[in-house]
């Protein structure tokens, strides 16, 4: 386990007009780790990820990442062209509808090689190739490779949008809500292969979800949010089974048992 | 020399449009393939007939030039008529269809067989500029893309065409990479013209009129075609020679010429085939 | 291995304005090679002592030291870091029942806690079957999920997955309960090996055979206050 945190968020806030959406939040992710923010909406848990994914600009705070050459850079005080060819080089998203994180026009390969491309690679071969393993990775039949994503079933759109935003190994990985939108069945395996992806693969993950059972099952710690502010956070199955503040303890008697 | 026709200030625009457009001209090959905008005029002839070159031509033409026009590498075909005879009235420069001959060349859809020389200027009528655009229609989002360089989607269309059909498909206006930063159209010049343009002697300008952009390659400057490693640039070849002058080197159009279907390869480019019938040359 | 001092658990709910204090107090040291089960009534707080000691539940008032990577560290005050990380390597936990992950085969499924510690996946397989045969669980059944398995099935799945990290430390709530006297003969064995081989453990077992087979010590648990 490494001693330096690859994310430091601290005092992170958004204001919109006279309505705080996020108040001063702050954390730490080390490598490997998965980190949950959940809460119900207009808890601020999505707009604290898309402040951290550089897509909403915050009022106040810093987000400190840990870049491949080892500095600590924070991407809040970059220039806005800085920031987004950093994140863009560094940091996956993962959409809630895949629709959102793919290019419908091109192929499945095209989607899964566009971001290897982006990075340089030019050889046509091995980029499909490299495609073509990643399909497997997330257990869709590689000879759909040159097929549309319109053509794929809801699961597996967002399959191949995970496929795409982890093809480059990027450190951190933020999803929002990535198996929100699905069938039930089709959510357990996509949360079986993100749990598996994840160990694999050792990335971070900052997972912004409603849903506790998402939570217990692919995350380490737990940020619990409600109107704009942390109210409890801790090891997952500590906050889930003993939580102490009144609306984590209301949030998980809430949930329905199967 | 012909006579201006009067009532026309020199090459038809005034003084203050054209020191504005050579101040595009200057930024655009200061940061060659970068697409700089300006204040593009109502020109007498609509957007799609070449309203940004005239513009560009009449920016930097002066008195003591000698006027290429070419249309699909021909001087004769209509538009190039027209629009030599255009700056014929309104800068009564010389005008000639010899490209060895010509100061400025303007050209709709071909570069000249016959090599540019130093101190030669070409150009090129761009209907879009923006390479990006089949892509992503938001401007603002394509100059963020060329300010950063962000350029892997231009590939997924090569991987896509690969994928599809086996090889890159583009015909014409072929997508390239100036000086190893911008990504360029070289305007619906054939793939078998690119090559003329990496590191010509002569000075490049491109003038998109509707869309109001103009764009430079200056002298020497690095120009290389997309593709990849695996799957290399290639120009069009044919079996054929030109069955007027014998060229098996040149780019040749494939003429129809009775109502049995009959074909004619010929030169694309009149003057390199007339040159080269005048030297002796047979089919 | 293990020091208790002054723990102390209670629990507000506050949806209904209640305060249950379950543990005040408690004090207890295990030593390698221990295994000390809990001794007392229904409902006194033996699991949430059990769950406390892991860091499941949050302790209010105490230290719970555990030597963990050559010095004595307080789950109750750990940061969530190093509570996984002495979960990971020092305190292991067997549950009553095994918390079903959809879809994973069961020797994946008891192979991941190795996996996780940086064995190689063969390697860490390799284990995993030695520890389900040495449970009797039918080879047939290694590559399918868990989820179809009885309930006896399921916890000796269970109990290999918590076992194959070989913690220093083990943490036990019933984890016969749910078995027959052949198979949980052949877990209580097991765990005995363990105790030898100097794991500390601290266990709940109502089955008076199991506490005979596996108990060096009891604990009595001091009586709980009820506030309202």
């Amino acid at each position: 386990m490494s001693e330096v945190p690859l994310l430091v968020v601290d005092h992170l806030a958004k204001r919109y007009r006279e309505r705080p959406a996020v108040r001063g939040v702050g954390f730490t992710l080390w490598p490997g780790e998965v980190l949950a923010l959940v809460g119900e909406s207009g808890s601020g848990k999505t707009t604290l990820l898309n402040m951290i994914a550089g897509r909403v600009a915050p009022n106040a705070g810093s987000v400190r990442f840990r870049v491949e050459s080892g500095d600590i850079v924070d991407l809040v005080a970059l220039s806005e062209a800085e920031r987004r060819m950093l994140v863009r080089r560094e940091i996956g998203f993962v959409h809630q509808n895949p629709r959102d994180g793919l290019r419908l026009s091109v192929s499945a390969g095209a989607n899964i090689g566009e971001p290897l491309m982006a990075a340089g690679a030019r050889h046509y071969g091995s980029i499909r190739h490299t495609a073509a393993l990643w399909l497997e990775r997330v257990e869709m039949d590689p000879r759909r490779l040159d097929d549309l994503p319109t053509s794929f079933s809801g699961g597996m759109q967002q399959r191949l949008q995970i496929a795409r935003a982890l093809v480059t190994e990027p450190r951190l990985v933020l999803m929002d809500e990535p198996t929100g939108g699905l069938d039930v069945s089709v959510q357990a395996k996509l949360l079986d292969l993100l749990r598996r992806l994840v160990g694999d693969l050792g990335i971070s993950v900052v997972l912004v979800t409603h849903d506790l059972g998402v939570a217990r099952l692919l995350a380490h710690r737990l940020l619990v949010m409600q109107q704009g502010e942390v109210v409890e956070s801790g090891v997952t199955d500590q906050v889930l089974d003993d939580p102490q503040h009144p609306y984590t303890q209301l949030l998980v008697s809430s949930v329905l048992a199967a | 020399m012909t006579v201006a026709t009067a009532g026309y200030n020199f090459a038809y625009l005034d003084e203050q449009t054209k020191r504005m457009i050579r101040r595009a001209i200057l930024k655009a090959v200061a940061v060659p393939g970068y697409q700089v905008p300006f204040a593009g005029r109502e020109m007498p002839l609509p957007y799609g007939w070449g309203t940004g070159g005239i513009q560009v031509t009449a920016s930097i033409i002066g008195s003591e030039d000698r006027l290429k026009v070419i249309d699909q590498g021909a001087d004769d075909t209509t538009n190039a008529v027209s629009i030599r005879r255009f700056f014929a009235k309104t800068a009564g420069v010389a005008t000639t269809t010899r490209t060895s001959e010509a100061t400025i060349i303007q050209t709709r859809h071909r570069i000249p067989e016959t090599p540019l020389a130093a101190g030669q200027i070409m150009v090129f009528q761009v209907p879009i500029p923006e390479p990006l655009r089949w892509l992503e229609p938001r401007e603002t989002e394509t100059r963020r893309m060329h300010a950063q360089a962000d350029y892997g989607s231009m590939y997924v269309k090569l991987y896509e065409d690969i994928a599809r059909m086996g090889r890159i498909a583009a015909a014409y206006d072929y997508p390239v990479m100036v000086a190893g930063r911008y990504l360029m159209r070289p305007s619906p010049i054939p793939r078998f013209d690119n090559p003329k343009l990496d590191r010509s002697p002569a000075l490049l300008l491109f003038g998109a009129g509707r869309e109001k952009r103009i764009y430079a390659l200056p002298p020497h400057t690095p120009v290389k075609s997309l593709d990849f490693e695996d799957h290399p640039f290639a120009i069009e070849r044919w079996t054929e020679r030109c069955q007027r002058c014998g060229s098996g080197e040149s780019f040749l159009d494939e003429i129809v010429v009775d109502d049995r279907g009959t074909r004619r390869f010929v030169c694309s480019d009149t003057d390199h085939c007339d040159a080269r019938l005048a030297n002796g040359s047979a089919p | 291995m293990l020091e208790v001092s002054g723990l102390a658990k209670a629990f507000t709910i506050h949806a209904q304005g209640v305060h249950l204090e379950v543990l005040d107090g408690v004090d207890l040291a295990v030593r390698a090679g221990e295994c000390v089960v809990l001794d007392a009534p229904s409902g006194s707080g033996k699991s949430t002592l059990l769950r406390a000691l892991y860091g499941n539940y949050r302790s209010d008032r105490g230290r719970v030291l555990v030597r963990h990577r050559d010095a004595m560290v307080d789950v109750a005050a750990a940061p969530p870091r190093l509570l996984l990380e002495l979960r990971r390597e020092t305190i292991g936990y067997v549950s009553q029942f095994l918390r079903v992950i959809p879809r994973v085969p069961t020797l994946d499924i008891v192979a991941e806690p190795l996996a996780r510690r940086g064995a190689s996946p063969s390697e860490a397989r390799e284990r995993a079957a030695e520890l389900l045969s040495a449970l009797a669980l039918p080879e047939r059944l290694w590559l399918l999920a868990p989820s179809t398995f009885s309930g006896g099935e399921q916890q000796r799945v269970n109990i290999a997955r918590a076992l194959i990290a070989a913690h220093p430390m083990l943490l036990l709530d019933e984890p016969t309960a749910s078995l027959d006297a052949e198979n949980a003969g052949r877990v209580l064995a097991l765990l005995d090996e363990r105790r030898r081989d100097g794991t500390a453990m601290v266990g709940i077992f109502h089955d008076p055979e199991a506490r005979r087979r596996i108990a060096t010590r009891l604990f009595p648990l001091p009586g709980r206050n009820l506030a309202a």
